[in-house]
């Protein structure tokens, strides 16, 4: 809820919090950059915890971290809150592509999600992802089968990777040969994203070679695909002409880009963040043999619980925004907080239990209002099929080693490796 | 399997088409569309959709409450209250559809443990009434396929295919037509109203004249559309008219719209944005003809409809109408029973209970849904009447509380009216009061794109928020009704087009909170004075 007025602070222009109370305000920024530090990555939940303790949350840099579900949905959905960076105080340089729709404003927004939706979803194509099912089972089949000759595996290496990588590949119609290269640049753009440590002028240097790389590479694919088109989603890209008209070459890049990073470095997370959670609690991977359906709400409990993307960190005010009871400026950045927010006591009981049977698992997973998480319905279905063959398919799994290592971001949050160990796999067989 | 989705919480994410493309369909960009009776072979899929949803609005085979949609499992609400009578006290439930069912459930999740009688006059468990003018009209899901899933299984007495004929205060009891007479405690009015009919009894007789409120209603318009019609002609462009107007299009049936007003929705939205819904209406290919009234219906000598006459003289060929000029109230079984109940329905304090004929309140006697009128705060404290489905849902859980709880414990009604509509590929949502306004703006999105959120304020500040096709912001512009935010909206946003330029709303005079009440008062001392109906002529 917004409640104006809650209390009256002002903000000196050298970055100090004064407080007509003479609250303690400047305490949770060091919660904030302890989150992002590299030894808390296993658990940044406590942590969560006292962030909390100040929904609204002001940092040194200015920026404004929102913790608590309420506000964090209130923001989602508020129309003075921007995801155009250029709409800072200080905007970040021009990285060389226009954005894409996952940093533009409605209508720019609208325009170009609802061009590439034509060729993943609703209205278009409401069958694309579900057509995909079969196609998915396969791959992660054949990848089980790779680590039948074993007892020991990497879930992120031979599994939670592989899979979504070569899914959205064959989805964007992007060579599975060329990963080597882009991967390289997916995890540049990636491990920059969020506040981390190193000198910023550099990472943003980094990222900005990453980006241009990338962009390059698959400008000349879509090329390549205008030539010779496919059944891909590149190739609807640069052919399509819909009511919206249709994207110029630019903004394909910049849409390619955005899918293809998203596509991979996310749901590699769900699934390994989502098998890490079962390994910890067995009695769910029981459940899940003799009831094949709780995987439907595994996946929208490990969302809340164990969710992929944990920030959402390129928010800008578009005017001075008061909530709970504090004023956000015109021009601050807005970090919101969204695994906290899954985790808030106040929206739901025991928020630090994995319950899969909860009622109604409402979670932030996928963020919400209008850039909800496009490839939403695809990471739902690739960790559905993923973790119901993992936990059918494996005897005996355990954990080699707990807290397993964990990848740089804070934002995109998951292990780098998961080690498990297991006494033999069983062959496919269809779940009934 | 029962399905029914909360469109008051939807909005537009989609998700369920994806994962059951063959129950949810979206035939524009926010536009939802379901089988509220898909096979069993479904339930797959449909159990993955509900689970998906993001604001967890789909309900399968059961229902959940808007208080607590989200956190069923934190504690029910204190009540307070007699123990005695929510142990083993009688309640009475007259009206068997949403509100009725939803009161119900509400009683027995609340520890409400005992008799409960729901009456209804329709043969039918409670029904989701929303999908009639669309999905069944249109032929995609079979009337008696509509039935609401439970919100749990109520363990009670009911009556259907019941009609209530009296109330007797005094005795404490509610009279049948067939003449039992069924005792209470605490009676809830949940009766809602009737489709208008056409005012000219022979004309209204001739086969192909049609209203649409009811399932069997549903029923029979879909059977004559499947039967093949040459045209249409709809006789009032309010909501339910517009939504007929869309399907009969969809199906390809030419389509004449009538109305007296000079744009479709103009009642509900003003004249501004029902100018956009009229264009959408010409858009699809609808003969729309406003400031105009239908002035006879005509018949064949076999008694078939053959056209219109309309007042300006022209004429209309067409073998069927469709007759959408509002709704009655149905109150008639109340008469002499000393509430003060009327055309305007029954009037009731803010916590739900009925107000006697002299304005005193009752304690046992309430009133929830499209019956009952309300004094709202946030709109002077004017008493307003709700025939949405969200306000009959929230109405009967804060009426359902309050019959079991103490005074200290009673709730008052106090959420913002929403609606939605889903027409010509549009989703339309408000919040708040439109007709509450003297002012709008534009404040995000384009008219001429007919994806927007139009703002209404009254003096100086908003009082409610329509949308087409951009539902997503709803919830904020509803949290600056609840703050009195001022008016015009001073702030900016994205998809802010061309700056913020307040126009007139122009919508229709605010109908009197009672109008048709009028009474007689009788007596001196103050302990005498009483209050007399006089009912209309009419």
């Amino acid at each position: 809820m917004i409640r104006p007025n809650a209390a009256s602070r002002s903000y000196a222009p050298n970055g100090k919090t004064i407080s007509e109370k003479g609250g303690n305000l400047v305490e949770p920024a060091s919660i904030y950059a302890q989150i992002h530090q590299f030894a808390n990555r296993a658990d940044p939940y406590s942590l969560y915890a006292e962030l909390r303790k100040t929904p609204v949350a002001r940092q040194e840099d200015g920026s404004y971290v929102v913790s608590t579900y309420e506000e964090i949905v209130a923001l989602l959905h508020d129309p003075r809150v921007s995801s155009d960076p250029r709409n800072l105080a200080d905007p970040p340089p021009y990285e060389g592509l226009p954005p894409s729709f996952i940093s533009t404003d409605p209508p720019e927004h609208d325009r170009l999600r609802r061009l590439a939706m034509r060729h993943f979803g609703p209205p278009h194509a409401p069958r694309k992802v579900e057509s995909l099912r079969g196609e998915l089972l396969e791959i992660v089949t054949g990848l089980i089968d790779g680590i039948a000759d074993r007892t020991r595996a990497d879930i992120v290496d031979d599994v939670a990777y592989p899979f979504p990588v070569t899914v959205i590949c064959r989805l964007l119609g992007v060579p599975l040969e060329d990963e080597p290269r882009f991967h390289k640049w997916a995890d540049e753009v990636v491990e920059t994203l969020g506040p981390g440590e190193g000198d910023m002028a550099e990472r943003v240097k980094r990222r900005q070679a990453a980006v241009l790389a990338l962009g390059q590479y698959l400008g000349e694919l879509a090329e390549a695909h205008r030539k010779n088109p496919g059944d891909d989603l590149l190739s609807g890209l640069v052919a399509d002409e819909g009511p919206d008209g249709s994207m110029s070459h630019l903004e394909v890049i910049s849409t390619a880009s955005l899918l293809l990073i998203a596509g991979h470095e996310t749901t590699v997370n769900l699934i390994t963040n989502g098998m890490l959670t079962l390994l910890r609690n067995p009695w769910l991977i029981e459940r899940l043999r003799q009831e094949p359906d709780l995987v439907v709400h595994t996946v929208e409990e490990l969302l809340r619980y164990e969710p992929p993307v944990h920030f959402l960190s390129r928010r800008v005010a578009l005017d001075d925004i008061t909530i709970a009871g504090v004023t956000i400026p015109q021009g601050s950045p807005i970090v919101l907080a969204l695994a906290s927010g899954s985790r808030d006591p106040a929206h739901l009981r025991d928020p630090d239990r994995f319950d899969p049977d909860r009622p109604y698992i409402q979670h932030l997973g996928f963020g919400g209002g209008v850039h909800h998480c496009f490839g939403a319905p695809l990471a739902r279905l690739e960790a559905q099929i993923a973790l119901r063959e993992l936990t059918h398919r494996l005897v005996n799994p355990r954990l080699v080693t707990d807290p397993p290592p964990y990848r740089p971001s804070s934002t995109l949050r998951g292990p780098r490796h998961l080690v498990i160990e297991y006494d033999r796999v069983l062959p496919y067989k269809p779940v009934t | 399997m029962r399905v029914v989705v909360d469109l008051t919480r939807c909005q537009g994410y989609g998700q369920c088409v994806f994962l059951a493309p063959d129950v949810f369909t979206m035939p524009g960009q926010e536009a939802l569309m379901y089988d509220t009776g898909p096979d069993d072979d479904q339930r797959e899929h449909v159990l993955r959709a509900a689970a998906a949803c993001p604001v967890q609005a789909i309900h399968v085979g059961r229902m959940t409450t808007q208080h607590r949609t989200l956190r069923p499992e934190m504690a029910p609400a204190a009540t307070g209250g007699d123990e005695e009578f929510k142990r083993n006290g009688r309640i009475v439930i007259v009206g068997a559809s949403l509100a009725g069912a939803r009161a119900a459930g509400v009683l027995r999740r609340d520890g409400f443990t005992g008799s409960l009688t729901l009456i209804g006059d329709e043969p039918y468990q409670p029904y989701d009434r929303p999908p009639l003018s669309k999905q069944v009209l249109s032929g995609k899901v079979p009337a008696e396929r509509t039935l609401l899933p439970h919100l749990r299984e109520p363990d009670v007495e009911w009556l259907p295919g019941t009609t209530a004929t009296g109330l007797d205060l005094s005795a404490q009891q509610v009279r049948l037509a067939d003449g039992r007479e069924i005792g209470f405690d605490k009676v809830l009015i949940a009766t809602g109203a009737r489709a208008r009919p056409w005012p000219t009894e022979p004309e209204a007789a001739l086969d192909g004249v049609y209203v649409l409120r009811t399932l069997d209603e549903a029923q029979r318009m879909r059977q004559r559309l499947a039967a093949g019609v040459n045209r249409v002609l709809i006789i009032g462009a309010g909501f339910t008219g517009s939504e007929v107007a869309s399907v009969c299009r969809e199906l390809g049936l030419p389509v004449t719209v009538v109305d007296h007003g000079p744009v479709p929705l103009g009642g509900a939205l003003g004249r501004v944005i029902g100018a956009v819904a009229a264009d959408m209406q010409r858009a699809a290919g609808v003969d729309l003809r406003c400031g105009l009234t239908v002035a006879s219906l005509e018949g064949d000598a076999d008694g078939r409809l053959i056209g219109a006459r309309l007042s300006d003289g022209s004429t209309v060929e067409a073998d069927m109408a469709v007759v959408a000029l509002g709704a009655i109230r149905n109150v008639e079984w109340l008469r002499g029973s000393g509430l003060a109940a009327g055309v305007w329905g029954v009037a009731t304090d803010a916590g739900c209970r009925a107000f006697d004929i002299n304005g005193l309140v009752t304690d046992n006697v309430f009133a929830a849904g499209d019956v009952a009128r309300f004094p709202h705060p946030v709109y002077h404290y004017q008493f307003v009447a709700l025939e949405h489905w969200g306000n009959a849902v929230a109405q009967a859980e804060v009426a359902a509380h309050n019959m079991i709880s103490d005074q200290a414990h009673r709730w008052p009604h106090l959420s913002l009216p929403v609606f939605w509509s889903n027409q010509f590929g549009t989703n339309i949502k408000s919040v708040g009061v439109p007709s509450f306004a003297d002012e709008l703006v534009i404040a995000q999105g384009s008219v001429a794109e007919r994806r927007f959120v139009a703002v209404y304020g009254y003096r100086g500040r908003i009082t409610a928020a329509v949308t087409f096709d951009q539902a997503m912001w709803l919830d904020f512009y509803r949290r600056l009704i609840e703050e009195a935010a001022p008016f015009p909206p001073d702030f900016r946003t994205v998809d802010r087009r061309d700056g913020i330029r307040p126009v007139p709303a122009e919508v229709p005079q605010r109908i009197k909170p009672a109008e048709g009440a009028t009474v007689v008062v009788t007596g001196h001392d103050p302990a005498e004075r009483r209050v007399t109906l006089v009912r209309p002529q009419r």
